[in-house]
Parts: C-alpha cells; structure tokens; sequence
C-alpha cells in the first residue's frame, strides 16, 4: 500500500470562516480541525447555524466569498485518482485537436501543483493538494470531479428545465471526455436504485419525487467517481421511509465503490447507524469527536449530551419528564 | 366521556384522485391522537377535511355532535373558534408582509374578540408569553425569527380563539431535532394548561409518539392499525407499521448492535 493509504483524504487545520465586519466578524466557522480519510463515513453534526456547512463548502472552496472570508487554516486534500485510466485532468476544450489528441497519449496534470500521474501507473504517490491555494481553473476540476455534493432540497438543488439526464451528462462531458454519456448515465441511475433508468433519464425533476430525486442527486455527484461526497443534510427534507432507504443506498455506495462520504446532518440518529465517526459542532467550534460508539455511549462534551437527549426515542416510550 | 370529534368513513377526493377512503376515527377532549404515514398518503388531506378547509366527498365529520359539512358562514365561524390548525411550514404560513403581532391580532378581530386594539394587544402579548416568546418582538416581520420562533408564533396564533382541539400538521417535522424537542414540550404544556385535544400528524414514529396517547397508522388513504402509542410501538401488527418502525434511526437500537459486535 502506498503511504497515502494512512494519510487522511481530507485534512482540515485550523479553518477560519468570517462573514460580516472585519472588526467584529461572525465567526461561523472558529479554528476547526477535522479529518476524513479513505473508505469512511464521517458525520458533522450540530444544529443550524453551527459551521456545518460552511466547513463542508469549504472543502472545494465554495463559500461564497464576498460575503465570506476565509481568514486562516490549511486544507489538504489528498487526491485517490487511481481508477481512472483516462485523465482527470485533461486541459479544457479550448485547445487545438492535434494538441488534444498528444494529451491524451500522455496525460499529466500540469494544472495541478506537486501532483504526477502515469498512465496505467498501479500505485501512485501523491502530494497533498492545498486546496484554499488552488487557482480558479484548478478548483474547477477539482469540483464536481473529486469532491462532489449533494444537499438537502433536490428540487432547488436541481435544474427545472433540463432533464435529469441531462444534468448528470453534464458533469460527465465536463470532467470525461471520450465517455458515451448515454450509457453512463444509465448506469449511475441504476447504481443509485432507481427502478426505471431510462424513463427516469427522460424526465425532469418536477416529475420525481422528493426520494427519486434525491438519487437523481446521488447519481449526479457520483458521476466523476468522486473520491469525497459531501451530503449536507440529505435526507432532513425527506420522509423517514425514504431517508432510510437515501442512508443505506449511502452506506452501499461506500461498501462498493469505498466511497469516502462526509455527512452533515443535527440528527445523531442517523449518525448512529451509518457513520464511522462524528465531530460535534456548535457556534463555530468542534466541541467533541470520535468515533461513534464511543461519543454517543460516553458523550463528555454538554451540548453533545443536549443533542442526545433531544433525539425522539422509540422503544422506551414517549416522554418521562412531563 | 362523548368524543369530540368522530370522523366517520370520511374520503376525500381531488379529481379523480382519492386522497382519503372511508376513514374512521374519533378523539376525546384533552386527547392527543396520532396520525403517521408517509408523504402522500392522505393525512394532511384528512386534517383539512376535519376543519372543514377541505370538502368532504363522503362520510361525516362530526365535532361535539354536529355535522361540520353542514355548517354556513356564522356558524362555520364559530366552528373555527373551536377547531384549528398548526401548519408544518414554518416560512409559508405566515404573512410575510405583516407583523407577527398584526398578524395575530387579525385573528381576534375578525373575530370580535378583545373589543379594542389595546384589549387584542394585551391578549396578544400574553399569547406570546405562554409560547415562549419575548412580547416585545411582536412588531418584528417573520423573516427576522428562526424556524423554531416561527412555529411557536404559529402556535401562539392557533391558540388565539381557545380552541379544544388543534390539529398539527408535521408541527416539527421542518425544524431541527432539538428544536423539535423544545415544541414538543411546549405543545404537552399547552395541553396540559389548557386541556386541549391534539390531532398530531407526522412521519416519524418516534415523534408521533413522544406526543400521542393514541396513534392510527395511515397508508394510500386507509388507517391500516389504530391502538395505543404503546401497542402500535411496541406491537406493531400491520406489516406497513412495521416497515413505518424499522424506518426511524433508532439511537438505542444502533448503540445495542455496537454492544453486540464488541462481544464477537
């Protein structure tokens, strides 16, 4: 195994997000350390408000940035790209056929800092990429192609007027080229379970429902093989049937495809059924971490007790303290 | 003790869709019946239909004896100083144009409650208290409160006429799992204080519970198991209830199977 192996995928130090005055910011996000690494489930819980998804959008430095400000920390983003034979990061369309055709013998990622591949290459070894040092065009492939998201309303988070097969083509044109988009797009549909993949291909989103359109989601995100899905809170706006059934299709993807999967959600419910381990955020700051079974049997940290006890419990009935 | 509201093979139609098919239910004062299905599966449509927002296309609805499909104009009125709702959407059901307090206050005077603006204002203040919130955010516009505020607001306003019976559409079902336990606990309070009874619809079975005394099980327009909170939860009989139980993320269920993987 190579020693990226034991490195983490993403390694977030110290992240600071302001938004507002300079002299007395909002600090939505306050010094915040986390990892994920390869192959596993990791849960970022806290209530509205609490940096959750600010942290998550800064990953593939997607907060919005004249009203945020990302004022200190480091994330390093260690890029797995090995199942890919073609080149990841080919250079955009715009160069001349002849140029294209040279890449595409021998693809190499000059747009990337510190980073080599080769063709066919077993194993690799990769340099950290800096992600909040990357330049625009870089950002670009890495968006989309190596961390992908999903979030929680489908139906605003997808296009209206273009189908769903479309929209998952997209990412596929973009980031592969050479692919036949048709037949990808099929089997992404399938991968994520959904029944009819050439109708559903065919359809627009207002034609699905809230849980079909969510795997249209999935699909979508899963399209460039990402090595990170970013879901935040993915299932808040779904039924409790069709949030199960999101989860597990999560925790599948992760078997089949060792899909690293970072989940944000204020339910530790879920997070004790599908997640590896959870980091505890509120007002900016991670207040607790570890894994699982260990943060939920033991919680040390107040707030983590508070959220604990506000999950509703079904077996041992209704409230106590009335 | 007579049932407040008797919900007798009631069904509900849109067009040729039938949302609800031949419901029966019934509810005592100071009662809180739940009412769990899935998207789409009629139980909004039968909480409308129950406050008479919703025409009825067969069966009865009948509240303290009378028959609520009969009822015109004043005595509808009057009807709706007894019965009302909480929405389950925090955003959408309140005027964004108008302050909360105006907005509560509107209910008073169309009315006739209060008898002057000072009186309705008083009232409205004191509505306020009982929900939590502070009297002096009542000029402030819905967008400047979170969701939870919101809910609370829009109990505060269904509490407004003193009904004996509030039917919640997913109350909670839009807001943040610790905020859910907050509105929880100030529904159970309410109903204490004020002996009200509760048509509580929701999704989640473990939330349904934490509120009911009684629970019906709906699927595709039909109550396919009634009982009480405890037998439905504990003894699910219906396949889809069962479905509905293995569905919540249960916490001690996931805590047990650690306990177990830790022994092997």
């Amino acid at each position: 195994m190579t020693e990226t192996s034991k490195k983490p995928l993403i390694d977030v130090e110290n992240l600071s997000v302001h938004f507002g005055s300079v002299t007395d910011p909002v600090r939505a996000v306050d010094g915040v350390n986390f990892q994920i690494f390869s192959g596993e489930i990791v849960a970022l819980v806290g209530e509205s408000g609490s940096g959750k998804s600010i942290s998550a959008l800064a990953l593939a430095k997607l907060v919005p940035e004249p009203a945020g400000r990302i004022v200190g920390g480091k994330i390093l983003f260690q890029c797995l790209d090995l199942r890919y034979s073609e080149s990841a990061f080919r250079i955009p369309e715009k160069r001349q056929p002849e140029e294209e055709r040279q890449q595409s013998s021998q693809p190499s990622c000059n747009d990337f800092q510190g980073l080599e591949k080769q063709k066919g290459a077993g194993t690799a070894c990769f340099q950290g990429l800096e992600v909040l040092k990357l330049k625009s065009s870089e950002l670009r492939k890495l968006r989309g192609a190596r961390i992908a998201y999903i979030f929680q309303e489908p139906a605003t988070s997808l296009n209206p007027v273009f189908t769903i097969g479309w929209q998952i083509g997209e990412a596929i044109r973009l980031h592969r080229k050479g692919v036949n988009v048709t037949a990808e797009v099929e089997k992404l549909l399938t991968a994520v379970g959904l029944s009819d993949p050439k109708r559903a291909a065919k359809a627009y989103p207002h034609e699905l429902s809230g849980g079909m359109q969510q795997r249209a989601m999935i699909a979508m995100a899963l399209a460039c093989d990402p090595d990170l899905l970013v879901a935040d809170e993915p299932t808040t706006a779904l039924d409790v049937t069709v949030q199960k059934q999101i989860l597990d299709l999560l925790v599948d993807l992760r078997e089949k495809r060792g899909l690293s999967i970072l989940l944000i959600t204020h339910n530790l419910g879920i997070v004790a059924n599908v997640a590896d381990r959870v980091y505890v955020m509120n007002n900016g700051k991670i207040v607790e971490s570890g894994e699982t079974k260990t943060v939920l049997r033991t919680p040390q940290h107040n707030y983590t007790k508070k959220l604990l006890a506000a999950v509703p419990r079904l077996r041992n009935g209704g409230d106590q303290n009335n | 003790m007579s049932d407040l509201l008797r919900i007798e093979n009631v069904s509900v139609c849109y067009g040729t869709l039938d949302a609800v098919r031949g419901v029966s239910l019934s509810l005592k004062p100071g009662e809180t019946l739940g009412l769990v299905g899935e998207s789409g599966c009629g139980k909004s449509s039968l909480g409308r239909a129950i406050l008479a927002l919703e025409p009825v296309a067969a069966g009865r609805v009948m509240f303290n004896g009378y028959s609520v499909q009969s009822l015109k104009r004043s005595a509808l009125k009057k009807f709706r100083c007894q019965a009302q709702m909480v929405f389950q959407d925090p955003f959408g059901s309140l005027n964004p144009r108008m302050s909360v307090g105006a907005a509560i206050e509107e209910v008073l005077f169309v009315h006739g409650i209060g008898g002057s603006r000072a009186a309705r204002r008083e009232r409205t203040a004191a509505l306020f208290n009982d929900v939590g919130l502070d009297p002096d955010w009542l000029s402030r516009y819905p967008h400047e409160f979170s969701g939870g505020q919101r809910q609370r607001i829009g109990i505060a306003r269904a509490l407004a006429l003193e009904p004996k019976l509030l039917v919640a559409d997913e109350p909670v079902s839009a807001l943040d799992v610790s905020v859910q336990a907050d509105i929880i606990q100030l529904l159970k309070r309410i109903q204490r204080e004020r002996g009200l009874a509760y048509l509580f619809i929701g999704h989640d079975l473990a939330v349904v519970r934490e509120m009911s005394d009684r629970i019906a099980v709906m699927y595709k327009g039909e109550i396919v198991e009634t009982g009480t909170a405890d037998q439905v939860c504990d003894t699910p009989q219906h396949p889809y209830t069962q479905k509905l139980l293995s569905a919540v993320p249960d916490i001690d269920m996931a805590l047990r199977h650690f306990e177990w993987v830790k022994k092997e």
